[in-house]
């Protein structure tokens, strides 16, 4: 085993406080110049949720706005305004980057035993062409105000007096941002990996990092030359997008959903990597099919590249490509089922904790199924082309995205919260926090299935009064909603300031992360750790609430293999 | 100031909902709507199967294997390749069948029969004309019943979309592209029509109506609606309605939507973008023609208006420039209208 | 975003911290390791290159199958001199730097900054021979879709150097004053280091103005030939609808031009769109937009490429590279040949189209 000629010589299992990666170098520049990877995760982490929380903000502007079917406070211009700016920065700077980019920094070389990523100065550079990008955003859209959607379809993007230019130019960077972490995580994953750990002994975090990692090489490079032929055609007029110039604008939804679809995989798939170790260390069970999740992460990587045209059902593409796409957008359902029900299967004969973390998982599980299966409405021609473009629409996504990601992120956020920050958290309040959201965000998203399929489009900012209700419905959950986030929100803080001290391993995971202290030290493991099997949870011992499990050696450790 | 612009035709509605809607649907007012709601039901009862054994299992699990004490889980891997092989197997064969099923009525949503009524729809921000075989022109649709109907859709500037929800009918209005839209309608009615894909700042309000006639109302319909009116400002209304004026200009003093009220402008001097312009027959005939080439002060940055060059005709502008002077009072009375002449025809 | 730029690349190489001996970094195992991760980086690098090109190829392929003819009839404006120049010129540049690689892998100091320097000045005759190429279509009006100037209705003559080419040369003339100072004054002072860094930079400099001047030579040679064909053209027939008063730029042949105008748009109103109404409602600009936006990308990988191939000289005369650690230069000679690579599709795609 070569990492251990090049261990640090501290010899004692002891946890030194002094190692501590939060407090093992002080200042100012010790974080903005770190390569810790810890230390540009937890930026990752404070970036995103300000974004989350700027936008969250927008979404409750959007849904009070929307009390009252003739508008109430903001004139119709602004009301797109706020509406793309939601979108905006919801996908672009909190849900892509969110669980990869937050979490994933911090987990990925933890998990694999390693001391960092492999470039940990490109990681760095990621994260600040992120905080570029963010600032280049959101300065473009909040200066005049953006107004084109989130999806700048041309040639509404060409025409209108936002500053177009300067948002895709934000895009760009933040595309680069999201290509060099994806690119980062595949050399990790694939040279770093520790004697002893091979792909089928990888926690299954780890395969959806590397599966989401794929989409973000290949898919993100389209989306840049997109943006960029978009703002040419908007300088020089170019006349590929935009028809007044020859162009076409179905040109440009093609090239665009190439990227945004694949994209809607690197924000599910990252969810569902945290969603197969929550509920497999919170039942205290070995996961069910292992092989079968890993695999399907992968199969939804690589089918995600070829259904991007069901965005685009009533534009009015040939016959036979619009059926060819329907039927590759059903073979996406599949694997989303395996992994549904190979989670289910877990919890079978198995110690269900509910704790906080198992509460998000379980919730996820609820409101993922709804979003996936809602989509069948989507990929079936003849209903989408009734529920295209409506609320059914928003809602959908809505279930897979923020039911999905945010709740799986979250859960990842209170699972892995103890290892980040050595702080153990309110377990009650952080329970209450997941039914307030929970309650919430069905209040909100459920009324908008109907009304989507009563025929309201969606993006509009005002509308008819027979849809006042179902709306009002919605605003009610949405408030709700950003109660028990902003409970969440209190839980995370208070733990900082009043949390018991996190022993090494509060939950009792068998994966690597939990094998150093908590917090990690600055190198991660003071003694290489020993690799096991994921999710063998025999070798666990439980100490008591204090000191949490402690991993037993098996008589015969795996041999390490000669590297 | 979208609070004024706000069509009369929302504020007309009552939260009621059309006769015929049921819990999940509009109305089921076409050929092929009954066959989407079938579908959308049936897959409706799928899902909902699927969601039960789900969350049946999730929350049976989670009562009957909680940590408690005195319980002790098994922890070891199981591993159940059948299972897998059936809960792969089963949704692969349950999605063929939708998929089958939806190519089905999609087909025919794309396939209108031999026979048709043609109808020409521009799009543009934010409103719909549509043009009838007869000449006829619209801003609200009327179709005869059990008849198939065509859309001929093209856009004038953004993307729009087609959109009634009643058919179950939605196409995108692509610009420099024709797409086409057809139904039968089967009930008769007043429906909604929506733009679906956003186009900017007025979008939810490109809203108008499809009214469903029986066959001899509709023969009456399209009559009326070939003749303009006789008296000048009548038919410069006439036109404002119809070609498009009507999305960007209001008609109340110093409304502005887009671009500037109507009311209280003739004869005026106004700023323009370096001077001063009167406001005359001249400048209105201009302003219709070559619309960027005198902007008034204030609008610089207001969406473009298209030219009408080509699509109106001398005496049609004389009407508009009539229109607008009578409006120079504010208001349009009965007698600058003309008392005995007939009111639009093209309204409900 | 030149912090971009840098941290991409530096990291992009696995390692950067050029301050202790071995440069290995603390996070790997062994060199080995190091290697190995870099490599996979870089290649995973080019992927997302040859992706991000593949959506103008994509656009490309789309608009020529739809307007096949005004693809032959745009094409006929680029320079097939011109782009052979450049396509040897890259080829060679990408041999001096697979070189280079050998070099550097047998820790010949001196051959490794000779092949460095001989790939740099190649990429600056690429962009030396480019200015002239853009510039000379700028002047014709051959623009973007929105700015295209049809062909049918050039009246102005432009005889001499393009003014566009002034501004495109100011910076490589800063650069030349600059590094022959800096030169000279290492000659000087005796500081033989500081002389082996300036005097390649210098080189690269003036190789910009050497590839402007053979894009002069060509272009001109080029306009000559045209010359011969006008006088001869105009001896038979008449072109006075057109107004064309002037001969020595490229008209296109009559046959290419009366094909564009079969070329009419689905949606155009009707009436009898001209075959000048045509080729100004931006029926050959599409071709030029599609042009700029691939060679100028591409101009912006050469630039890119210059910048890295700077750094790694600048690394190379302090002697860092040798049979254990070499892989910079490994994984900027792949690059490299990408950036060639692409060219090497460009050319034919946009100027042979026959």
């Amino acid at each position: 085993m070569s990492a251990v000629a090049t261990k640090p010589t501290h010899s004692h299992y002891e946890s030194n406080e002094a190692d501590n990666f939060l407090i093992s170098s002080k200042g100012f520049l010790s974080w903005a110049l770190t390569l810790d990877h810890k230390r540009i995760g937890l930026m990752y982490l404070i970036g995103v949720m300000s974004a989350f929380f700027l936008a969250g903000t927008l979404a409750l502007v959007l849904r009070t706005e929307l009390l009252m079917p003739q508008g109430w406070f903001l004139t119709t211009q602004q009301y797109n305004q706020v509406f793309t700016l939601h979108g905006a920065i919801m996908v672009f700077l909190f849900i892509i980057p969110s669980v990869p980019a937050a979490l994933g920094n911090f987990l990925v070389p933890v998990m694999l035993g390693a001391k960092d990523v492999a470039f940990p100065r490109l990681n760095l550079g990621s994260f600040y062409l992120w905080v570029a990008g963010a600032i280049f955003f959101l300065s473009a859209m909040l200066y005049t105000g953006l107004d084109t959607g989130w999806t700048f379809y041309t040639p509404y993007s060409t025409q209108t007096r936002g500053p177009v230019v300067a948002a895709t130019m934000g895009v760009f960077i933040l595309g680069f941002s999201s290509i060099f972490t994806g690119l980062n995580f595949i050399v990790t994953i694939n040279t770093m990996r520790p004697p002893g750990m091979t792909w089928f002994k990888m926690p299954l975090f780890l395969w959806a990092t590397y599966a989401t990692s794929i989409i973000q090489v290949l898919a993100t490079p389209v989306l840049g030359i997109t943006v960029l032929l978009l703002a040419a055609e908007r300088v020089f007029h170019i006349g590929i997008f935009d028809p007044q110039f020859n162009g076409d604008p179905v040109v440009f939804q093609h090239f665009f959903w190439f990227y945004s679809h694949p994209a809607v995989y690197i924000m599910i798939l990252p969810g569902m990597g945290i969603i197969s170790e929550l509920m497999s260390v919170h039942c205290h069970k070995s996961i069910f099919g292992y092989r079968f999740i890993a695999y399907s992460s992968i199969a939804i990587a690589l089918f995600g590249f070829l259904v991007w045209g069901h965005h685009m059902f009533t534009s009015g593409m040939a016959d036979v490509t619009t059926i060819v796409f329907s039927a590759l957008t059903f073979t996406v359902s599949i694997p989303s089922a395996i992994k549904v029900f190979n989670w289910l299967a877990t919890m079978y004969k198995g110690t269900v904790q509910l704790n906080t973390p198992m509460c998000y998982a379980l919730s996820f599980i609820f409101l993922f199924t709804i979003g996936g299966l809602t989509g069948l409405w989507l990929g079936a021609l003849s209903t989408d082309r009734h529920l295209h473009d409506t609320y059914f629409v928003v809602a959908h996504f809505h279930y897979v995205m923020v039911g999905g990601t945010l709740v799986g992120f979250l859960g990842g956020v209170f699972h892995w919260w103890p290892k980040m920050t050595g702080k153990m958290f309110n377990d009650f309040w952080g329970i209450v926090s997941c039914w307030f959201v929970f309650v919430g965000f069905n209040l909100t998203f459920l009324p908008q299935f109907v009304m989507g399929s009563r025929g309201m489009p969606r993006r509009y900012a005002r509308y008819l009064p027979e849809f006042q209700e179902m709306h009002q419905m919605s605003t009610v959950g949405a408030y709700l909603l950003g109660l028990g986030l902003f409970v969440a929100l209190g839980v995370l803080m208070h733990s900082l300031r009043r949390g018991k001290k996190a022993p090494p391993n509060p939950w009792g995971g068998a994966t690597l992360e939990w094998q150093c202290e908590s917090p990690p030290p600055y190198y991660n493991f003071q003694t290489p750790p020993t690799v096991n099997e994921p999710y063998d949870y025999q070798p666990l011992v439980y100490r008591d609430s204090d000191r949490g499990w402690d991993y037993v050696q098996p008589t015969s450790a795996p041999k390490p293999v000669a590297h | 100031m979208s609070l004024y612009g706000f069509p009369l035709l929302l504020a007309e509605r009552t939260s009621e909902r059309a006769p015929g809607s049921s819990f999940w649907f509009p109305p089921q007012a076409s050929t092929f709507a009954k066959d989407v709601d079938s579908l959308y039901m049936y897959i409706g009862y799928i899902s909902a199967f699927f969601f039960v054994v789900v969350v049946a299992a999730m929350v049976w699990f989670s009562i009957k294997y909680r940590r408690r004490p005195g319980y002790e889980g098994d922890s070891t891997a199981l591993h159940n390749n059948a299972l897998e092989i059936f809960w792969t197997v089963v949704p692969t064969i349950i999605v063929v069948w939708i998929f089958a099923e939806g190519v089905k009525g999609y087909m025919d949503m794309m396939t209108p029969p031999a026979q048709t009524i043609d109808v020409n729809v521009t799009a543009r921000k934010w409103g719909w004309t549509f043009q009838y075989p007869n000449g006829a022109i619209s801003d609200k649709l009327h179709v005869p019943i059990n008849k198939a109907s065509k859309m001929r859709l093209r856009s004038e500037d953004a993307l729009h979309a087609f959109y009634v929800p009643a058919f179950r009918c939605k196409t995108d209005v692509v610009p420099g592209r024709v797409t086409y839209a057809w139904f039968q309608p089967i009930m008769e009615g007043t429906f909604d029509l929506f733009c679906a894909e956003y186009c900017g700042d007025e979008h939810s309000n490109m809203i108008t109506t499809v009214t469903v006639h029986s066959e001899e109302s509709y023969q009456n319909w399209l009559k009326e609606a070939a003749k303009p009116p006789e008296n000048i400002v009548a038919h410069g209304q006439w036109l404002y309605e119809r070609q498009g004026c009507k999305g960007c200009h209001s008609m109340e003093p110093g409304k502005k939507i887009v671009g500037p009220s109507f009311a209280e402008s003739f004869g005026t001097d106004q700023k323009i973008v370096g001077g001063t312009v009167n406001v005359d027959a001249g400048y209105i005939r201009e302003s219709i023609l070559e619309p960027q080439k005198k902007i008034r002060e204030g609008f610089q940055g207001a969406s473009q208006m298209p030219s009408y060059q080509g699509k109106l005709k001398d005496d049609e502008i004389l009407a508009l420039t009539a229109f607008i002077e009578a409006l120079k009072d504010g208001k349009l009375t009965d007698d600058e209208l003309g008392k005995n002449d007939e009111k639009p025809a093209a309204g409900k | 975003m030149t912090s971009h730029a840098h941290d991409s690349h530096d990291a992009g190489h696995g390692h950067g911290d050029h301050a202790h001996m071995p440069f290995q970094a603390h996070h790997f195992d062994d060199p080995e390791q190091q290697f190995d991760a870099g490599k996979l980086g870089i290649w995973l690098f080019l992927v997302t290159e040859v992706l991000f090109f593949s959506g103008m190829f994509c656009a490309y392929a789309l608009y020529r199958s739809l307007h096949p003819e005004v693809f032959t009839f745009a094409s006929q404006y680029l320079n097939e001199t011109l782009g052979a120049t450049n396509t040897g010129v890259l080829l060679f540049s990408s041999l001096s730097m697979a070189w280079g690689v050998r070099c550097a892998q047998l820790r010949q100091r001196t051959g490794l900054v000779i092949c460095l320097a001989i790939t740099l000045g190649c990429a600056a005759v690429f962009l030396g021979v480019k200015a002239i190429e853009y510039t000379h279509k700028w002047d014709m009006g051959l623009l973007p879709a929105g700015t295209y100037v049809s062909q049918f209705l050039q009246t102005s003559h432009h005889e001499g150097l393009s003014s566009w080419l002034y501004v495109l040369s100011a910076v490589p003339a800063v650069c030349v004053v600059g590094f022959g100072i800096w030169y000279v004054m290492s000659v000087v002072s005796g500081d033989k280091a500081r002389a082996e860094i300036a005097g390649p930079f210098l080189v690269t400099a003036l190789c910009y103005f050497l590839g402007v001047y053979i894009g002069i030579v060509f272009q001109n040679a080029e306009a000559a030939e045209h010359a011969k064909h006008e006088t001869a053209a105009h001896a038979s027939e008449t072109h006075d609808e057109h107004g064309h008063a002037d001969a020595s730029h490229a008209e296109p042949e009559a046959t290419a031009a009366a094909k564009l105008v079969s070329h009419v748009e689905p949606n155009s109103p009707p009436g009898s769109p001209t075959l000048a109404a045509v080729d100004q409602a931006g029926g050959a600009g599409v071709f030029f937009s599609i042009y700029y936006c691939m060679t100028g990308v591409h101009a912006i990988h050469i630039l890119g490429g210059i910048a890295v191939l700077a750094w790694l000289l600048v690394r190379a005369t302090k002697d860092h590279f040798n049979a254990e650690y070499f892989g910079p230069v490994d994984y900027v000679g792949l690059y490299w040949h990408l950036v060639d690579l692409i060219w090497i599709y460009l050319f034919p795609l946009l100027y042979l189209i026959k």
